[in-house]
């Protein structure tokens, strides 16, 4: 008998996770805004083609931790990084690297939906022009069909490309805003709360997508919904007061956590 | 464990372990009457057994409904999941278990017209004090949520198996000398494995305990000493 159970297949798949390469390992990561430390030495690896989710309450540190994998941090002045952050064993904080290029591979969507002020064809070009990544129009056009379709967009918006991205739904936004970031053929996706505006059609939509996401990218998730970081990721992360308090496969950490403190948080207890 | 910042929640949680309190107290009461009625031939006693198992089947949808009602509004994770699955399944095994004291209420106006050896009665007695003895034992361990006891439980099951098994040979034996006692003796057989499979029940609700307490399934195959299934084959 070679025919495998369907939860001796989900196990082998499990078990397959821990041999999955890291895309991007934070080693120390500790993050200062001025005098105040924002995280502690957090030791953290991000692996390739696997959505991570980022959970803990509020001032945790998980959007901290997210921004510092593609340098948003860097926009901030009195924002200070130290430890090591690697993607593909390059450090990403070189002061040899090109912060520009880094956020091309490691792309970012935010909480609010905020496609610029143009048309749907030039919010999805505007990437790929500046990085130079399409020549003519035609490459152009093929880009923008393939990332609106990765991103489940180009039924809804095909035959309206040259309308303002303004004018969609929430939804629809949120979704052009992944297009835009997938134009520019990024390895990593990084989502700051993707669906906290979003209604629950457009959030189930955003989390298939992220879902489909995941064979070509590596995806790390921020959000404050343990149901979704339960429904759309493979391994958790939990941040308290600045500290990973313990990453886990995703299945362990919603049945049963191994810290005290993850257990009470998605419970909603009293920690 | 510290409470839900919701409080309604909490107050929900309660519910259910309140409610499966009382269906392992009337549950408890149903399998004692059920041989007290057996034993004492008393017809109106086991007539109240057989009408108290709709209050437990009763008892048990109840539980059920509110499983599910609180699974869709709260969304329980870790612990909360486990809680709530496991009053199913414990809800589930104490309603069984009822359904078993009213079968041997049944059986007792077949039993009582027949006179028995005060002999069998005994064993049959010994054998459900073991029943009750496991039964309540877990009860108090649903409330404590120890899974060091729920496993000690657990471990014990095999002296009721063993004492199933040598009645199920006495039981043989009068058959043998009088084939008048076939019948009555046929229904002590099926009491007795019904105050047997009470024990196994007994123990689901143990390892289920564990697995709400811990998350994990308690370690090992359950210890097993029902040799009753081979008793008359051949070199046995």
């Amino acid at each position: 008998m070679n025919m495998m159970s369907e939860a001796a297949v989900e196990k082998a798949l499990d078990q397959k996770m821990n041999t999955v390469p890291f895309k991007m390992i934070g080693k120390d990561v500790s993050v200062y805004y001025g005098e105040k430390r924002a995280l502690f030495d957090v030791n953290l690896n991000v692996r390739e083609n696997t959505v991570t989710a980022l959970i803990g309450p509020s001032g945790c540190g998980k959007s901290t931790f997210l921004r510092t994998l593609n340098r948003m941090n860097d926009t901030i002045d009195s924002c200070r990084v130290t430890g090591k952050i690697t993607l593909d064993d390059g450090d990403i904080y070189d002061p040899s690297i090109d912060v520009v290029e880094l956020r091309a591979r490691v792309g970012m969507v935010f909480q609010k939906p905020n496609p610029f002020p143009k048309s749907i064809y030039e919010n999805v070009t505007y990437g790929p022009k500046i990085h130079g990544l399409a020549r003519t129009k035609a490459d152009l056009d093929q880009i923008v069909e393939t990332s609106l379709q990765k991103a489940g967009l180009w039924n809804e918006v095909k035959d309206r490309l040259h309308e303002s991205g303004t004018g969609l739904s929430g939804g629809q936004q949120q979704r052009l805003c992944i297009a835009r970031a997938v134009a520019v053929s990024p390895e990593v996706i990084l989502m700051d709360e993707p669906c906290s505006a979003l209604d629950p059609i457009a959030t189930a939509k955003v989390e298939e997508l992220i879902h489909e996401l995941r064979t070509n990218y590596t995806i790390v998730i921020v959000t404050h919904s343990m149901q979704q970081a339960a429904r759309v990721s493979q391994r958790t992360a939990m941040f308290h007061l600045g500290n990973l308090v313990e990453e886990n496969d995703t299945d362990k950490m919603f049945t049963n956590p191994d810290d005290q403190r993850t257990q009470d948080y998605i419970m909603g207890r009293f920690g | 464990m510290s409470t839900h910042i919701a409080s309604v929640y909490d107050e929900d949680l309660k519910y259910l372990t309140r409610r499966i309190s009382e269906m392992g107290g009337l549950a408890e009461q149903m399998v004692a009457e059920s041989v007290r009625a057996l034993v004492n031939s008393d017809l109106a006693l086991a007539q109240k057994v057989i009408s108290d198992d709709a209050i437990l089947d009763e008892a048990e949808r109840q539980i059920g409904e509110k499983a599910i009602v609180t699974i869709a509004k709260r969304q329980p994770m870790a612990a909360d999941l486990r809680e709530i699955m496991g009053s199913i399944r414990i809800a589930a095994d104490l309603e069984r278990v009822g359904d078993l004291g009213k079968n041997n209420a049944k059986r007792v106006i077949a039993v009582a017209s027949a006179s028995l050896p005060r002999q069998l009665a005994r064993g049959l007695e010994h054998l459900a004090e073991l029943a009750l003895v496991q039964l309540k034992e877990v009860l108090d361990v649903y409330a404590s949520r120890s899974p060091e006891k729920a496993n000690s439980i657990r471990e014990r099951d095999n002296e009721i198996d063993a004492i199933y098994t040598s009645l199920f040979r006495e039981l043989l034996t009068y058959m043998m000398e009088d084939p008048r006692n076939i019948t009555p003796c046929t229904h002590l057989l099926f009491c007795a494995k019904n105050i047997e499979r009470i024990g196994d029940h007994a123990t689901n609700i143990a390892e289920t305990i564990y697995y709400m307490a811990t998350g994990a399934q308690p370690a090992g195959e359950r210890p097993k000493d029902d040799t009753a299934n081979t008793v008359g084959a051949i070199g046995n």
